[in-house]
Formats: structure tokens, sequence, C-alpha cells
């Protein structure tokens, strides 16, 4: 890759948190460090990934709201944690998941084991419990409409 | 309290934390130098072990291999922890920090507070380096950041006890004795030579040059075998490897040819700045070979880009490896 050549497909992946360091070779064929603020077909495959766990996280949604399964499905799905995965980060046994992901055993929980679940989730006890209203608003999140975005451009150059 | 160190961003951020560490100690050597006298560049392709359903795919040997290898062939000794319960791990770094020592930490990024939200996944190989405190804020020095960060008592120990595969269970690392004389091409050559190794003799038709002749068989089965939805996943999956933020572009092969050049100046063989050159032209291919799968997971590939064209670039760069390599165990036998 030539210095001139490292792509900069910035579709707002670093959240503003500045760029990533590549290496490319300059006009006379050394190596030079090069910022990058994207490349296409890497923020595809991410944007991929994204699409996918909200694919996920909205079944889940639509079956916490039939009433089969406790808000605990939806941010697990959304969050990428298995049974086992949020049991480790707990520190509480799987059967006990398996059981909070009983909506009326879920609705029963006290203070404590709710701040436990929104900490692994990275949310409030407040977001948790007002699951509705924070499952809109995650989904709603730039980088996870990737699909529906049919404008773009095509930049893969 | 402070420690006078320097952050220098990297493209990868156990290189980066291995580099700037080191260069702390007046060891002063590149990530590029960093990941080649570790052996860094690497290919595995193990479909039979799935990770979220997709097949396992590293283009870098395990989490904690670049440090290690790179002190150990320096003659670097170095101090390794993992702890058994979270506060010891806090006051075992808050006593090195006492003794102006700089901190390695590996760290998940789940929870990495300043981490791009997008790339925060339960990945739990990252590496950065404590460097003080200030008014309750851990300063970090993150590699692959390009400004230093910050992050509190609560939120640092999360991280080193994040969940999941890799599990860091506090580990911190830092170099306790460093050698008087540093023989960096002693331990550049030797890198070459284990790498040679890596890449083309480990009996297992899953790594190195077979890894990537794998691939390139397998993935043309991928749409039959995977179904429409699932193999633009795979290929997802693999890009994410091949060119997510640490590989410095092309799987790392961009890295790897920019320590060719330099180990070509330190040992005087203009032979390796050749194979620089060739390396580089393998990593364009690998970007090339990662247009095709991004136009196919954006469904917008040309009839000429398919999954038998991407298994054909496979091939070219399996080929192309396996000279590099030959070559490469012939300049430095």
């Amino acid at each position: 890759m030539k210095r001139e050549q490292v792509p900069q497909d910035d579709e707002n992946l670093m959240d503003g948190r500045g760029r990533e360091l590549c290496y490319a070779v300059d006009e006379n064929g050394n190596y030079v460090q090069v910022l990058s603020s994207g490349w296409a077909p890497k923020n595809a495959a991410l944007l991929q990934a994204w699409a996918q766990i909200n694919e996920e996280a909205k079944e889940a949604l639509i079956r916490v709201k039939a009433g089969k399964v406790s808000p605990l499905a939806f941010f697990m799905a959304r969050g990428m944690f298995d049974v086992a995965l949020l049991s480790a980060y707990l520190d509480i046994p799987k059967r006990n998941i398996r059981a909070h992901l009983e909506p009326d055993n879920f609705r029963h929980l006290d203070d404590a084991m709710l701040g436990k679940y929104a900490e692994a989730f990275n949310i409030s006890v407040d977001e948790l419990v007002n699951w509705s209203e924070t499952a809109n608003i995650l989904l709603k999140e730039k980088w996870s409409e990737f699909l529906r975005k049919d404008s773009r451009r095509d930049g893969d150059e | 309290m402070t420690i006078d160190f320097r952050h220098s961003q990297s493209a990868h951020c156990e290189n980066g934390s291995t580099s700037n560490l080191l260069r702390y100690y007046g060891v002063d050597i590149s990530e590029s130098l960093a990941f080649g006298i570790a052996s860094g560049l690497f290919f595995a392709y193990m479909p039979f072990m799935k990770h979220n359903n997709l097949a396992a795919t590293s283009f870098r040997p395990l989490p904690g291999m670049i440090f290690k290898r790179t002190a150990a062939s320096l003659g670097i000794k170095i101090y390794r922890k993992k702890f058994r319960s979270k506060e010891a791990s806090m006051t075992a770094l808050d006593q090195a920090l006492d003794q102006n020592i700089p901190v390695g930490l590996q760290v998940g990024v789940f929870h990495l507070t300043y981490f791009p939200r997008p790339y925060r996944f339960h990945f739990n190989a990252h590496n950065l380096v404590v460097y003080g405190r200030e008014n309750g804020q851990y300063l970090i020095s993150d590699p692959v950041m390009e400004n230093v960060e910050s992050l509190t008592y609560e939120d640092l120990m999360r991280v080193r006890w994040a969940r999941g595969m890799f599990e860091p269970r506090g580990q911190m690392y830092y170099p306790v004795e460093v050698p008087a004389e540093i023989d960096l091409p002693r331990a550049i050559i030797r890198g070459i030579r284990k790498n040679c190794r890596d890449m083309l003799s480990i009996p297992f038709p899953f790594f190195g040059v077979k890894g990537i002749r794998y691939v390139s068989r397998d993935i043309k089965k991928w749409p039959e075998k995977l179904g429409e939805k699932k193999a633009p996943l795979y290929l997802g999956h693999f890009i994410r490897m091949q060119e997510e933020i640490g590989t410095g572009g092309g799987g790392f092969r961009f890295i790897y040819a920019s320590f060719l050049q330099e180990a070509s100046k330190i040992l005087n063989k203009p032979r390796l700045r050749e194979l620089s050159q060739a390396m580089t032209e393998v990593g364009d291919r690998w970007r090339d070979f990662a247009v095709i799968a991004g136009r196919i997971i954006k469904k917008r590939n040309s009839d000429a880009e398919t999954y038998p064209a991407m298994s054909a670039i496979l091939s070219e760069i399996a080929d192309r490896e396996h000279l590099i390599f030959s070559e490469l165990k012939k300049t430095i036998p």
C-alpha cells in the first residue's frame, strides 16, 4: 500500500475517538506510519456484525414484548452475552440467570441484583427497568443501521 | 503522580505496549521490530472451532506472545502476574506505580469506556500501559489510541477483570532487568527463523501457508455449505480479523514488510529489502481480497467478484508467501 492510497473512508465508526495507524510505503519505497479514518471493506464487515447483533436483539425484543421471556434476553442479545458469560460476570450460577429470564422472576428482582445486571450490560438500573425505552434508543444507534442506508456512496475504491 | 512516559501510537496494541514499555527502559525498538522479533506474523484457520458460530481465524499468535518473545529474545527479564482477587490486582498496580514503574495490562474492551463503541466486543486480549495516577484517575497510554486516556479505579478494575475467552485475571507485566548490551541482530535473526517455521513447517493443515491454502479451498464452498445468509457473515468475520484495529492493514503483512525493511538495514542484507517489497505486494493482495469480500457483504459485487475469485486470490497469496518465507529461510539460514 502506498502512502497516498491509505484509505480515509470515515463512517464515524471510530466514534469520534481519533484515527488508527496503518503502514504504507512512501515515494522512495520506505515504510512510514499513516493515520487512517477507516476503510470501506472493513467498515462493511463491522457494520455487518452490528446489523446481525441488532437483528438478534430485535427478535429477542419481540419475545420480551410478547411476555415469553424477561427483558434480560434483549440486553443479552444486544450485549453479546450468553448465559455462561453473564454468569461469569455476575458471579452467580447459570441456573439463576435462566430463572431470571422468566418474566415473573425478573419482575421480583431486588435492586442489588438489577444493579449487577445493569453493570454488566453497561447501562443504569433505570435503563434496565425502563427496558422498552432503552431498547428503542439502543436500536437507533447510527452504526446499527447498516443495511437500511441505500443512498450511501460505494467508496471501496 | 505521573511517570515520564512517552505515548506513541501503534497499529497493534501488544506491539505498541511492548515497544513503548521497552523504550522507557532505553531499548529503542519500533513497533515493527517488536513484531518481527516476536515472529508476530501468522495465519490460522480452524473451521471446526467456532467463536460466536463463526470459524476461528487468526492472523496473529496467541495473546501475550509478542511481549514475552520480544523480551526473551532481547535478554530482558520480565515480571508478569495474574491475580486471584480484584483488589489485590489493583494494589499491586498501585505499588508498581508508586515505584515509578509503568505497567502493561491485559484488558477486555467491552467495558473500556474510552474505546470507540462500535469496536466494543467481548475481546479480552487488549493491551495498554498505565503510567500514573492523578486526581483519582489512572493515566492510560493505549497504543491504538491517538492520545492518552484516563480511567477511574472502578472502570480500570472492571476491564482488568473482563470475563470470557482469554480472561485477563488482572494480568500485569513490565520489564524488570534490561541487559547493558542488547544484541538486536541476533534477536532479529531468531525472530525471522521462527516465523519461517511457523509459516512453513507446522505439520497441520490449519496453520501458516497451509492454512491459507485451506481457506482458499474452503471459501469456494461457503455459499453452498453455509447458505446465502451465513456465508457473508463468515466473510465479514474473516475481514474483521484481517483488517480491524490492530493489524496495520493486510493482516499484519505491511507491519511485517516494514520490519523486514528495518532488518535489512540493521543486518546489512539488501535481500531483505527486496523481500519486504514482495511482502508489501502480498499485503496489497490481501486488501484486494477484502475489497471483494466487502462488496459481497454489501451485495454490491460485480459478476467477477465472487467466492471463486477470492479463492484464486488466496491461492496466489499462499504461493507468494510460501516463496517469500522460503527465500527468507535461505537469506537467514
